[in-house]
């Protein structure tokens, strides 16, 4: 046994302490969504309150915008590496990932993000005023709410709040190592829950979600904190590439990498929102301010997913038939939980987050088949770009749906429950045809990105063995079409309830975002190349 | 001196932090328990950081350290609003989203 005093010098005459080397310019674009946080945060306590919404909604489109600049810069720069599957680099000593899938995910949380700031930024639909709390701290119905609203008072604090999300997803999905991993994972999460509870109408039920959320969240990440320790424990490091090493030097199995492998995924398919680890969804999607909502479906996938496959191929892809029958029984039950559970549902927004869910499930059948790019011959795409493109057509399409979910609306707000949409079509054709259409996008129409996306990985989940679990999902699918049918037949066949809903005319902001959702799903179904000739550049996770 | 002692406090620990979110009622107290979690977890990355011989485990804990604190600022500040709202931490009355 060493003594203490011989492990430290052991370690200091092991470690040479060679000055860190930061590539700036293949980390600016996370550098500049964090940078803008911080200037937001600066403005939230030096501008006077009547200009913060100006700059706030400002910054935070440009700093996203040059961010999704940056990335255009880096993704052009990026050399195909020696292994021939993989581009990039592995920057910040070894802590982050700048290769082709981190930066096609980043460019997607960025472009999703871009239309969600409009969202947030919707000022016409409450009146000249934000939809979120006047002022949080102030309680549900009290003098003090009601003075704070008539003087017009916003949270700008919204905004940077979502650039701290924005950059915690993009550093997460981007993670080399799982130190790093575990920290994003906070840095995303700790906004979300703070957003969820802001919601200026209905303030009880957003301020439950946004409980639910937190301690359910941080349950979860106390999982997989405590499952990266035991992977820590087995390799003795949190590098991802080293886990390999040491899954792929180890022979046998070892108890201590099965149970933290476990504990791992637990944390991880939390924030994908799969079964069992669900139930939260429906709650905190219902709860939550709409806009955050429909930021939270989009972009909180895209970036728990990008996590999840980089930790299952890059760090534990040696002992994928250890993980993989967990995974397929994962994938069957999200689909049947999400498509069933979703049936009986009243309420639109806890309609889509079940939706959520099974689209998880179909998302996490691609993910099982893990066909990695070398594999597969041709034309074909891997398993993760397929995932890719599945979030990119999901993301577009679920933005659009919760869009149209705001400017629904009666006297006390968004009107969410669905026998008040009976006769939508006839009061605003438009908006219920839009809807309509992202709902068979949901259900995977041909013609919509829908049907591609559910096409490519239900291919990759075939080549890849997968085939029970393909059947699954195509019969799933099928009992998911009857709910998003049935939310169209109210819509247009029934007739409207009482005086029936009403369509608000929403800013130009709004209409941006619904106008993209619907254009991106309709694009994606019927020219899919381009995005799918964009995943296959990114090519495979660095190693 | 054998690290497996500290192993499976740090396991008794996580356990009986899983088991009180599940079964206490207050969500400071379901809070606490979570903490107790990540505690749990910085035992195990220290005993391990040791076993292994190298530093990245004690960085490890002094980051979760870090995030731990972040995540008391949030977390209460989410339980106060519920409670002066409600007049009730506990998880129980927080039932207006089912089903």
């Amino acid at each position: 046994m060493m003594s203490q005093s011989t492990v430290l010098a052991t370690v200091l005459a092991a470690a040479s302490f060679d000055k860190p080397t930061i590539a700036y310019g293949r980390l600016s674009p996370l550098l500049v969504v964090f940078g803008i946080a911080l200037v937001g945060v600066v403005v939230e306590a030096f501008a006077p309150r009547e200009r913060r919404y100006v700059i706030q909604t400002a910054l935070a489109l440009l700093g996203l915008g040059v961010s999704l600049l940056a990335v255009i810069g880096v993704g052009l720069d990026l050399k195909t590496n020696n292994d021939g599957a993989s581009r990039g680099s592995v920057e910040a000593m070894g802590a982050i990932a700048v290769d082709g899938p981190s930066l096609f995910i980043w460019g997607t949380l960025l472009v999703f993000s871009l239309i969600c700031v409009l969202l947030f930024a919707e000022r016409h639909l409450e009146g000249g005023i934000t939809a979120f709390a006047g002022q949080a701290a102030a309680l549900p119905g009290t003098e003090a709410e009601r003075e704070a609203s008539s003087r017009g008072i916003e949270h700008t604090e919204v905004f940077p709040l979502m650039m701290f999300a924005i950059g915690g997803m993009m550093l997460f999905a981007s993670a080399n190592d799982l130190l790093t991993m575990f920290v994003a994972l906070e840095v995303l999460s700790l906004p979300l829950y703070l957003l969820c509870g802001l919601a200026r109408r209905r303030r009880l039920i957003s301020q439950e979600s946004a409980l639910k959320y937190f301690l359910l969240g941080a349950f979860s990440s106390a999982f997989f904190l405590y499952g990266i320790a035991l992977v820590y424990g087995f390799a003795g490091s949190f590098r991802l590439g080293e886990i390999d090493t040491a899954v792929s030097s180890t022979v046998g199995g070892s108890s201590l990498l099965l149970a933290g492998m476990a504990l791992m995924a637990v944390g991880l398919l939390f924030k994908v929102s799969a079964a069992p680890f669900h139930a939260w969804t429906p709650d905190v999607y219902q709860g939550a301010p709409t806009a955050v909502t429909a930021f939270m479906a989009a972009c909180t996938k895209v970036a728990a997913f990008g996590a999840l496959l980089r930790v299952f191929y890059v760090a534990l892809g040696g002992v994928r038939w250890d993980w993989q029958p967990m995974m397929w029984v994962i994938a069957a039950l999200t689909m049947a939980i999400g498509s069933v559970i979703a049936i009986t549902q009243t309420d639109i927004k806890r309609m889509l987050a079940y939706s959520s869910i099974a689209h998880a499930g179909f998302l996490i059948t691609g993910f099982v088949g893990a066909q990695q790019g070398i594999e597969v011959a041709g034309q074909q795409i891997s398993s993760l770009q397929a995932v890719m493109f599945y979030l990119v057509a999901y993301g577009f399409t679920t933005i659009g749906a919760f869009a149209v979910v705001t400017v629904v609306r009666d006297a006390g707000g968004e009107t969410t429950h669905l026998s008040r949409w009976a006769g939508l079509g006839r009061e605003a054709p438009v908006v219920a045809g839009v809807f309509a259409f992202f709902l068979l996008a949901f259900a995977g129409i041909p013609l919509t990105s829908g049907f591609t996306s559910k096409w490519a990985v239900f291919t990759s989940a075939w080549a890849g063995g997968a085939w029970p679990l393909v059947v699954v999902a195509v019969l799933m699918s099928v009992v998911a079409a009857f709910f998003y049918v049935r939310v169209i037949v109210v819509m247009f066949f029934s007739e409207p309830v009482g005086d029936g809903p009403t369509v608000a005319v929403p800013s130009i902001l709004t209409s941006i975002t619904i106008t993209v959702g619907a254009a991106m799903t309709l694009i994606l179904g019927v020219v899919p190349q381009p995005v799918f000739d964009l995943a296959r550049t990114a090519g495979e996770f660095i190693r | 001196m054998s690290t497996t002692p500290f192993l499976v406090l740090s396991a008794m620990l996580f356990g009986v932090g899983a088991v009180g979110v599940l079964v206490r009622r207050n969500a400071i107290v379901v809070f606490m328990c979570v903490e107790l979690m990540l505690n749990a977890a910085n035992l195990a990355f220290v005993t391990f950081s040791r076993q292994h011989g190298n530093f990245d485990g004690q960085i490890a804990a002094f980051f979760v350290m870090v995030v731990a604190a972040a995540e008391v600022v949030v977390g209460l500040a989410i339980i106060m609003t519920i409670f002066r709202t409600r007049r009730s931490a506990s998880v129980d009355d927080a039932s207006l989203l089912k089903y």
